[in-house]
């Protein structure tokens, strides 16, 4: 099922289209990835989502309702550009912002002991907000944007000023979301964190769709006939495909990345090496959705 | 759209919510703290002080006096606060004896012609003060004008018996046929007072406004609060949880400059009755006080009070919004200044007009100004100490509500969108542009 769905929005700053006709339906209980590059649109599209600036055209709907305010305050929101009180202490601010969401300040309390610890802040509860790293400061501003146990989460890019371990420790964090029934929509440009998260993708690049749909769809659809052969011998100078690299492995062993011309089954692929070569490992190439992305925003491709 | 109660206790929910952190925030900083105990032990000072002086410099002054004219034989007669001694050495011989001495200050009377007193001196180490000058002086005068009298054949004490003396007492009349015994004086230092009050307050609030606005924009909290409430609501939040600040002090200070004035009364009459019967210069100053004080009576100060409080709140509403809305398209303080100045004229301009209004607190300029809302608040506390007429007030206070909910309702439009701007350069035209941009 749907729980979002964006239907041809547009929306123009002076003399600069931000977006331009955006179409997209974003499924229940996943965990979906507004991918692209910088200044593509994708904060845009979800401060309009959240309705903190409005479209020009078209409209959204959750759960088939057209968007409204009340249901926007429901959402947990981590905006891209995100800061907290500098002068206020952690756990005063953690409690502000949660009970700005509704909660009632025992629940609160209970909650957000419960998320530095897991944060491994627990010890900052009485500390100034200035006080604090910038990777502990986004760690008490995702708390402030889940506490609420919100089912949309829509998270603008997450990871940005993370170390490596605490991106990891966020992730996680999301993925237990998701499994917990929550939807979660999270833009970036930094496409490591995608293979690993996203059920679904969508690219925008200045300001249009270029694709979306399921990740796992969207590489079968771009896989190329690309396979990696590791073999002994001398490949065979056959028109049916082109060696796009070669290298020598240990001894006489070699590998060679090579790409088909017409699609074929596998194993049809696997007769016309093995009269010439001996074949010691053979898998196909699946293109990684950064490659897919970069072949598809480069300039070339336009 | 269908009203829900439910819902507006919400919003009302989260509106008090931000109030009461922007209350909390200003309310617990040590600059608030400080502030709210040392204007009152300030103004204190300000009344304490000069009096205090006034007491102790005045006493244990001696003075020589050298009359070479023959004419001022006794007329410096020595008290308990000032000693005179007459001595016949030669000036000179006195000046630089006068240096090793502990003597104030040496009076020198030349020999003079009674049509053309001159030449007269005081030698001293250090300044004198003026009331000591002033003194020396009008003894002198005094003693030269009877003898100028004796001279024209005309006695003094026969001049004196024509001498009149006369109080003019002021006496406002009330349409209820009562009267009330008034003095513009007080009502002068009255209506300053208020009008400075009003005027600080709403610059100082203002300007609170302003950068806890800035603040929370650079911060970049405010995209995350956003998420949560519309920017009118945090706007209002943040106006009003700051003029609840303002009012907190304001309470305070009363309370505050009440409570230490007592304690200045009391520790000083004792003191201030012996003077009074000492001095004759002091007890006409305390006639004077007493005048004033029972002058004050005639001034409504109820009304005063209640006028300043709905002329703060209603002022502060006008020009928080305001400087909510300058807060909002700037990025920082330096930003904020080329909007500061046009925002802030009227202020500026009520403030200069103060001493026009006073020449004529009932003329057509001091009326209008205090109808005008962004100039009523300061204009109009400085005329009703002399007596406002109540159309006059209600007309007054309608336009200033009138006022802060159009200046609201800018605000807000222009604040919804600037507070999601960053680096961009904010002129007028962007500015209208915002307030002009649909919801």
């Amino acid at each position: 099922m749907d729980l979002i769905k964006i239907d041809h929005i547009s929306k123009a700053y002076s003399g600069h289209q931000a977006l331009s006709d955006i179409s997209l339906t974003i499924p229940d209980k996943s965990i979906f990835g507004l991918l692209g590059p910088n200044g593509a649109g994708k904060t845009t599209l979800i401060r309009i989502i959240t309705k903190i600036i409005q479209q020009d055209q078209g409209k959204v709907f959750l759960n088939k309702e057209e968007i409204t305010y009340d249901l926007v305050r429901k959402i947990g929101y981590l905006p891209e550009e995100r800061g907290l009180y500098k002068k206020m202490k952690v756990g005063e601010q953690l409690i502000y912002l949660s009970q700005l969401k509704g909660l009632s300040r025992t629940e609160a309390v209970k909650r957000i002991k419960i998320w530095l610890e897991k944060l491994d802040l627990k010890s900052w509860w009485n500390k100034n907000v200035e006080d604090l790293s910038k990777g502990m400061a986004q760690k008490v501003q995702f708390i402030a944007t889940v506490v609420h146990e919100p089912k949309l989460l829509i998270l603008d890019e997450p990871f940005s000023g993370f170390d490596p371990v605490n991106a990891d420790l966020i992730k996680n964090e999301i993925l237990e979301l998701r499994d917990k029934g929550a939807t979660i929509i999270f833009s970036t440009h930094r496409m490591e964190s995608v293979e690993e998260l996203c059920d679904n993708i969508a690219l925008i690049n200045q300001s249009k769709k270029i694709l979306d749909g399921s990740v796992k769809q969207i590489k079968e659809e771009h896989k190329q006939g690309q396979y990696i052969i590791d073999y002994t011998g001398t490949l065979p100078t056959k028109e049916s495909f082109d060696v796009l690299n070669q290298t020598d492995l240990e001894g006489d062993l070699k590998r060679a990345h090579i790409k088909f011309h017409e699609a074929s089954k596998p194993n049809d692929l696997i007769a016309q090496l093995i009269g010439s070569v001996q074949l010691f490992a053979f898998s196909e190439k699946i293109p990684t959705i950064n490659e897919i992305f970069i072949s598809k925003v480069s300039p070339s491709h336009e | 759209m269908k009203f829900s109660f439910q819902k507006y206790l919400q919003v009302m929910n989260k509106v008090s919510l931000i109030i009461f952190r922007e209350y909390l925030t200003r309310v617990k900083k040590k600059s608030f703290i400080i502030a709210t105990f040392l204007g009152p032990i300030l103004m204190g000072a300000v009344m304490f002080l000069p009096t205090y002086f006034a007491l102790n410099t005045q006493g244990n002054q001696s003075f020589q006096v050298i009359d070479e004219s023959g004419l001022m034989g006794a007329v410096f007669v020595s008290d308990d606060e000032v000693s005179y001694e007459y001595i016949s050495t030669n000036l000179d011989v006195a000046k630089s004896d006068l240096l090793e001495s502990d003597v104030d200050g040496l009076i020198y009377i030349p020999d003079f012609e009674l049509n053309e007193p001159q030449g007269f001196a005081l030698y001293g180490a250090s300044n004198q003060s003026i009331s000591t000058l002033s003194s020396i002086e009008n003894t002198l005068e005094l003693h030269i004008e009877s003898l100028r009298l004796l001279a024209s054949g005309l006695d003094k004490e026969v001049i004196d018996s024509f001498e009149a003396h006369i109080d003019l007492n002021t006496i406002n009349l009330s349409n209820s046929g009562g009267e009330q015994e008034s003095s513009s004086g007080a009502a002068t230092i009255i209506g300053y007072i208020a009008s400075f009050m009003i005027y600080m307050f709403v610059f100082i609030y203002g300007a609170m406004c302003m950068r806890g606005v800035i603040e929370e924009k650079s911060s970049r909290i405010v995209e995350i609060v956003l998420s949560s409430v519309k920017p009118f609501e945090l706007m209002m939040g943040k106006v009003i949880g700051i003029a609840m600040v303002g009012l907190t002090q304001f309470v305070l200070w009363i309370l505050l400059t009440a409570g230490i004035s007592m304690l200045i009364s009391v520790f000083m009459s004792p003191e201030a009755l012996e003077m009074g019967a000492a001095n004759s210069e002091m007890s006409s100053e305390a006639d004077m006080m007493a005048t004033a004080l029972s002058a004050l009576g005639g001034i409504n100060m109820t009304l005063v009070l209640s006028a300043f409080l709905f002329y703060f709140i209603g002022g502060y509403l006008l020009y928080g919004a305001l400087f909510a809305a300058i807060g909002s398209a700037s990025d920082s303080d330096a930003d904020a200044q080329q909007f500061m100045v046009p925002v802030t004229a009227p202020l500026i301009i009520s403030i200069i007009s103060l001493s026009l209004v006073l020449q004529d607190p009932h003329g057509s300029v001091s009326f209008w100004m205090s109808i005008i809302p962004f100039t009523s608040p300061i204009i109009m506390m400085m005329r009703i100490p002399f007596g406002v007429a109540p159309w006059e007030l209600i007309l007054s206070m309608f336009m200033l509500i009138l006022g802060f909910l159009f200046t609201l309702w800018i605000a807000g439009r222009i604040y919804r969108v600037g507070i999601l701007m960053h680096g961009t350069k904010v002129n007028w035209k962007i500015l209208a542009k915002w307030f002009m941009t649909s919801d």
